[in-house]
């Protein structure tokens, strides 16, 4: 049984639960408040996780930490070849370079969503700064994809787990005061990601 | 004459919450704004210590387990003597930084017609989008606007709901920023949860969100209680933050009411009679 330790409000947790959602995988939730408790800060949750953030995604012995790390293990372990493509080398590096994206976003767009909420210190111009910098890639990305018959991040007929790494930052960067209006391409793909069969929300987050 | 900046009387001397007693640090003052003003808000055991960014000192009390300040000179908090009661418990369900002004908060707070949409399953559901007819009135003295005898049906009301419910609700809005809920307890048949909502007005388009519970429920765990709410309110924000204009429009005709919205109406009335002009548009 799979076992997520996660915060409603995480947009990373919120990766995880959307591929579970996705991918018709039951699990246990176990919720940590991150704000204002800071439980994933306390002596209990680091000896689950050193790195005291969240989520950690716990199955049997397995313990991982990191979204790109969890998304890569439940495609590879319960996704098949719609989500892992095993023998595709090219794509395979194309997935991780989404998925590092996704940790640029969580960065930028996802900081600034955070701080500006729950009140936290940092230098929101620099972050909305940088992700517009990302989006406007992203977005340019996307335009050019469909221009080419390509619905999603890597060029395939099927999204991958880099579309599932980068929707929650970009689907909740208003939060953040990044208004999405400039990226049209972009809300294209969200309204795609939506429409995914099982597609679940998250506080903050509308269906399609 | 005292200079305001422009900021009207009723506004410049209300008390303003200014963060929850219990979540200001241990290890230095909190840094926060209040009616576009850098202010520090510094526990002192059971009180607190509130001055402006350059070390003027503000008036400073302790009510409702929240911070409360002025920049001038208040008169009397509201009463909201349900905070006292022992078998209550009091608790910050959430606080929140949300870029809207104050009265867009405390507006979609009144508003039932948004549950079934915005808090699927949980305060509404679709198949009962109905807001039923109910009575709004300002107060003889002036001082508050209630609405009463409202009722709707709730997928889950309450952190300790078990089911739905159709449930009847009070609001009172006894300060222009600050709003309260008495809803029907599902724990305590006859009596009432309090669920406030206590804006800090940072800016005219930037505020904190302060959710006060003062609920009849002993055994729902404290995270647990939060997180309903945090969950319900966090459901609001994009809603609240995509309202344009962000300052609430009181001029007449700004916009087309329907039935459902007679708590706002007279809302908006009671702060045109306050001579409010902070977050508004005249």
């Amino acid at each position: 049984m799979i076992t997520l330790h996660d915060y409603d409000l995480s947009a990373e947790g919120y990766a995880v639960r959307l591929f579970l959602a996705l991918l018709g995988q039951d699990y246990s939730l176990v919720p940590v408040e991150y704000y204002p408790a800071r439980e994933h800060e306390g002596e209990a949750f680091r000896a689950l996780n050193p790195l005291a953030s969240l989520p950690v995604l716990v199955e049997g012995d397995l313990v991982l930490t990191e979204v790109a790390g969890i998304l890569t293990y439940l495609a590879a372990r319960h996704g098949g070849a719609d989500w892992y493509p095993a023998g595709d080398a090219a794509q395979l590096g194309r997935i991780g370079d989404g998925l590092a994206l996704a940790a640029r976003l969580a960065a930028s767009a996802g900081a600034v969503r955070l701080a500006d909420g729950m009140m936290l210190p940092l230098d929101g111009a620099a972050a909305r700064a940088e992700a517009k910098r990302l989006l406007r890639v992203i977005d340019e990305h996307l335009w050019f994809g469909e221009a080419a018959g390509n619905d999603w991040l890597c060029p395939g007929p099927r999204p991958s787990i880099a579309d599932i790494a980068c929707f929650p930052h970009i689907v909740l960067a208003e939060e953040g005061d990044i208004p999405l209006i400039d990226y049209p391409a972009i809300r294209r793909w969200l309204d795609r990601v939506r429409r995914l069969p099982g597609f679940v929300v998250m506080p903050g987050v509308f269906g399609a | 004459m005292i200079e305001t900046g422009g900021i009207d009387p009723d506004t410049w001397n209300r008390w303003h919450v200014v963060g929850c007693h219990d979540e200001l640090p241990t290890d230095g003052p909190r840094t926060t704004r209040l009616l576009g003003r850098a202010i520090t808000v510094a526990r002192r055991g059971a009180g607190a210590d509130v001055r402006l960014g350059d070390g003027t000192p503000l008036p400073a009390q302790i009510a409702y387990g929240y911070v409360w300040t002025s920049l001038g000179t208040p008169g009397p908090l509201f009463e909201l003597p349900e905070y006292a009661e022992a078998d209550r418990r009091n608790l910050n369900g959430c606080s929140f930084g949300v870029r809207t002004s104050p009265p867009r908060a405390i507006e979609n707070f009144l508003d039932m017609a948004h549950f079934p949409f915005v808090h699927t399953g949980i305060l509404g559901e679709e198949d009962h989008p109905d807001v039923k007819d109910y009575d709004v009135a300002i107060s003889a003295d002036g001082r508050e606007v209630v609405a009463s005898n409202c009722l709707f049906y709730q997928p889950k009301a309450a952190a300790a709901s078990t089911g739905g419910a159709e449930v009847s609700y009070r609001y009172r809005v006894p300060h222009p920023w600050c709003a309260v809920l008495y809803k029907d307890s599902p724990v305590k048949p006859g009596r009432m949860d309090v669920i406030a909502l206590f804006i800090q007005p940072c800016g005219e388009e930037e505020i904190i969100a302060n959710l006060a519970l003062f609920i009849l429920d002993d055994d729902t765990p404290l995270p647990a209680l939060r997180r309903f709410q945090q969950q319900i309110f966090v459901q609001d924000k994009p809603i609240l933050e995509n309202q344009m204009p962000r300052r609430l429009p009181l001029y007449p005709r700004a916009d087309s009411p329907v039935r459902a919205d007679k708590a706002s109406i007279a809302y908006r009335r009671w702060l045109r009679q306050l001579g409010t002009t902070y977050g508004v548009l005249s």
